[in-house]
C-alpha cells in the first residue's frame, strides 16, 4: 500500500527527515512511534501529500506523491494532530462539505456521512454547530472527515491528543474499527497507545527509522533490559540477614543476572531491598523462590515500564545531558496523557 | 467543479458571520452619505453626478474588496483549516478561484445593491443607461483586481491583519502610479500610467466610455494576482 524510498524532507536548511525507507502493506495498521520532533507529523504530511519530499520516492498504492499528488489525495484521509473544522458549521454541514471535496458524487453524499455519522457515533450531534462541541467530539468528527471518501489509507495524526481516559477508551475502539476496511497508519509519542492500537510498530528517530516491528518483538528486545525491585522481609532478623536469604535463594536461578542490594525502601526491623537484572520475566518464578526460602515480598515489581524502555532505544548514541531533557519533556507528556491502563506491570 | 465547492462554502462563511454583513453595510453607507451630498450641489448635470458616484463608490469597492478578501486564505491558515483543502483531491488553481469567485460575489452583490441611486439619476435626470452599465462594468471590474490582490496577500501572511495591510500596501502603490507617471519623461509616463489601478485606466468608466484596453487591464491584474496566489500555495508545499 505505501512504499516509501530514502525519503528526504528538508525545512530550509534543517533535516525534518531522512533518509526514510519503509513498507506498509494493505490493511495493515501501523503506528508511528517517536518523540516531539522526532519526524513523525512530516511523514504523515508527505504521505498525505500536504507537503512534498525534498527527495526520495513515495508511493501510496502504486501512486506516485509527486508525479500524482491529486490521484493520492483521493485515496487518502487524514486527521492533523489539530482537526480542520469550522466551528461555524454543524457537524452534518460539514461532512458534507468534506465529502464533496473529496469526490464523492452529489447522489451518495448523504448516504456516506450518515454512514460516517453513524460509524464514529456522532449522529446524534449531527446538527450541532462544531464550535460548540467537546474536544473528543471534535475529534470523531475529525476522523469521521478523513473516512468519509470511503479512502484507502488512513493517516492519524495523534489522534488521542488531548483526551480524557474515557475519550483515549472509545478512540482506541474507533481506530479498531477501521482496521480491514483501510489501511491506517497513526502517530504518537506513546508507546502504549501505539501498542494498544497498531500491528506494527515503527520508531522514528531523528528523522529516520530506529526499530521497526510488532509489539512482542519491541517488548522481547526490550526486556532483556528488565531488572525486578524487591522489598523483602523475615521476622527477627536484621536487614542484611534477609538480602543474604533472598541472594541464596536466587544466585543460580535461570533467567537472573544479577542482583544488587540497595538502601531499604521502607524502615523496619529485618527489611532489605533488592534490585535483580533479569534477562526475561522471571517475576513468577523469583517470588515462589523467595516465598519457599520463607522470606515475605512487601514488593515485587517490574522495575521499568515499557516507556521507559522505550526511551532506552531512543537514547542510543545520545549524550546524558540531551537523555535527562528529554526524560523530563517525556515524562511531563506522559503525565499529561498517560491512559489509565498505561502498562505497568506489578505483582 | 470542485472550485464551486470552496465557493460555495465561502459565501456561506460571508453570510453566517457578521463579517460579510457588516462591511457590506459599512460600504452601502459610505456610498448612500457621499451620493446624498453629492446630489446636493443643484448645478451639477445629471451625468456629471452619475460620473460622481461612480468615483466615489470606486473608493468604497476597493476598501470592502480588501476587507472581504483578507480573510480567505490567511484566516484557513490561522484556525488550521487549510490541511482539509490541501489535502483533498483538488488542485490550487480551484482553491484559489473558488475563494475568489465568493469574494467577489460578495463585493459585487454589494455593488448591484447601490444600483437605487444611478436609478435615481436615470428617473429624474437626464443619462444614458449605456453609462451606467458601463460604469458597473468599471467597478465590477476594478473590485475584481482589488479582490485578487487581497486574496494574493492572504495567500502570503497568516494573520488577516497583516494580510490586509500588505493588501492595502499593494492597491494604494498600484493607484499611485499615476504620481509616478506625471514624474517621469515620456514614453515612461505612459507605461506607469497605464499600470495605474485608478487613475489612467477606470476614468473612462466613470464618464460611460467603454475600452476594451482598460478591459483588458483589468482582467490581466485580475488573472496576474490569481496566478501568483496560486504559486505561493503550492511553492508551500515544497517548503
Amino acid at each position: 500500500m505505501i512504499e516509501i524510498q530514502e525519503l528526504y524532507k528538508y525545512y530550509g536548511d534543517r533535516r525534518a527527515v531522512g533518509p526514510l525507507s519503509t513498507q506498509i502493506g494493505q490493511g495493515e495498521v501501523v503506528g508511528l512511534l517517536g518523540l516531539n520532533g522526532a519526524g513523525k507529523t512530516t511523514t504523515l504530511r508527505v504521505l498525505a501529500c500536504d507537503l512534498l519530499p525534498t527527495s526520495g520516492n513515495v508511493r501510496v498504492a502504486g501512486i506516485d506523491v509527486v508525479e500524482r499528488p491529486d490521484e493520492v489525495r483521493a485515496k487518502v484521509g487524514y486527521l492533523p494532530d489539530r482537526p480542520p473544522l469550522y466551528d461555524d458549521m454543524t457537524v452534518h454541514e460539514y461532512l458534507s462539505y468534506a465529502a464533496r471535496l473529496r469526490n464523492v458524487p452529489s447522489g451518495k453524499v448523504k448516504q456516506r456521512v450518515t454512514h460516517v455519522e453513524e460509524l464514529t457515533e456522532i449522529a446524534d450531534k449531527a446538527n450541532q454547530l462544531i464550535g460548540s462541541l467537546s474536544h473528543g467530539f471534535k475529534q470523531r468528527v475529525g476522523i469521521a472527515q478523513a473516512i468519509v471518501h470511503g479512502p484507502e489509507l488512513v493517516v492519524l495524526d495523534e489522534p488521542i491528543s488531548g483526551l480524557d481516559p474515557v475519550q483515549i477508551m472509545e478512540m482506541r475502539e474507533l481506530v479498531r474499527g477501521l482496521r480491514g476496511a483501510h489501511t491506517v497508519v497513526l502517530s504518537s509519542h506513546i508507546l502504549t497507545e501505539i501498542s494498544e492500537t497498531c500491528d506494527r510498530i515503527l520508531v522514528i528517530k531523528d528523522g529516520r527509522i530506529a526499530w521497526s516491528g510488532t509489539e512482542t518483538e519491541l517488548s522481547s528486545t526490550l526486556k532483556q533490559g528488565m531488572h525486578i525491585a524487591l522489598t523483602l522481609h523475615a521476622a527477627g532478623a536484621s536487614a542484611e540477614s534477609t538480602a543474604q536469604k533472598a541472594r541464596a535463594a536466587l544466585t543460580g536461578m535461570t533467567g537472573v543476572r544479577d542482583i544488587e542490594e540497595l538502601e531499604p525502601a521502607e524502615a523496619g526491623e529485618g527489611i532489605a531491598s533488592l534490585r535483580v537484572a533479569v534477562s526475561s520475566d522471571v517475576r513468577e518464578e523469583v517470588g515462589k523462590s523467595l516465598i519457599q526460602a520463607g522470606l515475605g515480598i512487601l514488593e515485587l515489581s517490574r522495575e521499568k515500564e515499557l516507556e521507559s524502555m522505550f526511551l532506552e532505544l531512543l537514547e542510543e548514541g545520545e549524550d546524558s545531558a540531551a537523555r535527562k531533557r528529554r526524560k523530563r519533556r517525556h515524562a511531563d507528556d506522559l503525565g499529561a496523557s498517560e491512559p489509565p491502563n498505561a502498562k505497568k506491570e506489578s505483582v | 467543479m470542485r472550485a464551486l465547492v470552496i465557493a460555495r462554502r465561502e459565501m456561506y462563511a460571508y453570510l453566517r458571520s457578521p463579517l460579510g454583513s457588516a462591511i457590506i453595510a459599512a460600504a452601502l453607507l459610505v456610498d448612500g452619505i457621499l451620493f446624498y451630498f453629492a446630489s446636493l450641489d443643484t448645478k451639477r448635470l445629471s451625468a456629471q453626478l452619475l460620473t460622481q458616484f461612480f468615483y466615489d463608490s470606486s473608493a468604497a469597492t476597493m476598501v470592502a474588496g480588501l476587507l472581504l478578501s483578507m480573510r480567505l486564505v490567511a484566516e484557513e491558515r490561522q484556525s488550521g483549516t487549510m490541511i482539509l483543502l490541501n489535502t483533498a483531491p483538488i488542485r490550487d488553481r480551484d482553491i484559489v478561484v473558488g475563494k475568489f469567485v465568493s469574494s467577489f460575489g460578495m463585493l459585487t452583490l454589494m455593488n448591484l445593491l447601490t444600483a437605487y441611486m444611478p436609478l435615481m439619476v436615470y428617473i429624474r435626470g437626464k443619462v444614458s443607461v449605456g453609462h451606467i452599465l458601463v460604469g458597473y462594468l468599471g467597478m465590477i471590474l476594478l473590485g475584481a483586481a482589488v479582490t485578487a490582490i487581497g486574496l494574493f496577500a492572504s495567500s502570503l501572511a497568516r494573520s488577516q491583519v497583516v494580510a490586509v495591510i500588505i493588501g492595502a500596501g499593494m492597491v494604494a502603490s498600484m493607484i499611485l502610479l499615476w504620481v509616478v507617471a506625471r514624474a517621469v519623461d515620456p514614453p515612461f509616463n505612459t507605461f506607469f500610467s497605464g499600470l495605474a489601478l485608478h487613475h489612467e485606466n477606470y476614468r473612462p468608466f466613470m464618464v460611460g466610455t467603454l475600452s476594451f484596453d482598460r478591459v483588458a487591464y483589468y482582467l490581466m491584474v485580475t488573472y496576474f494576482f490569481l496566478l501568483s496566489a496560486t504559486k505561493v500555495l503550492e511553492a508551500r508545499r515544497w517548503r
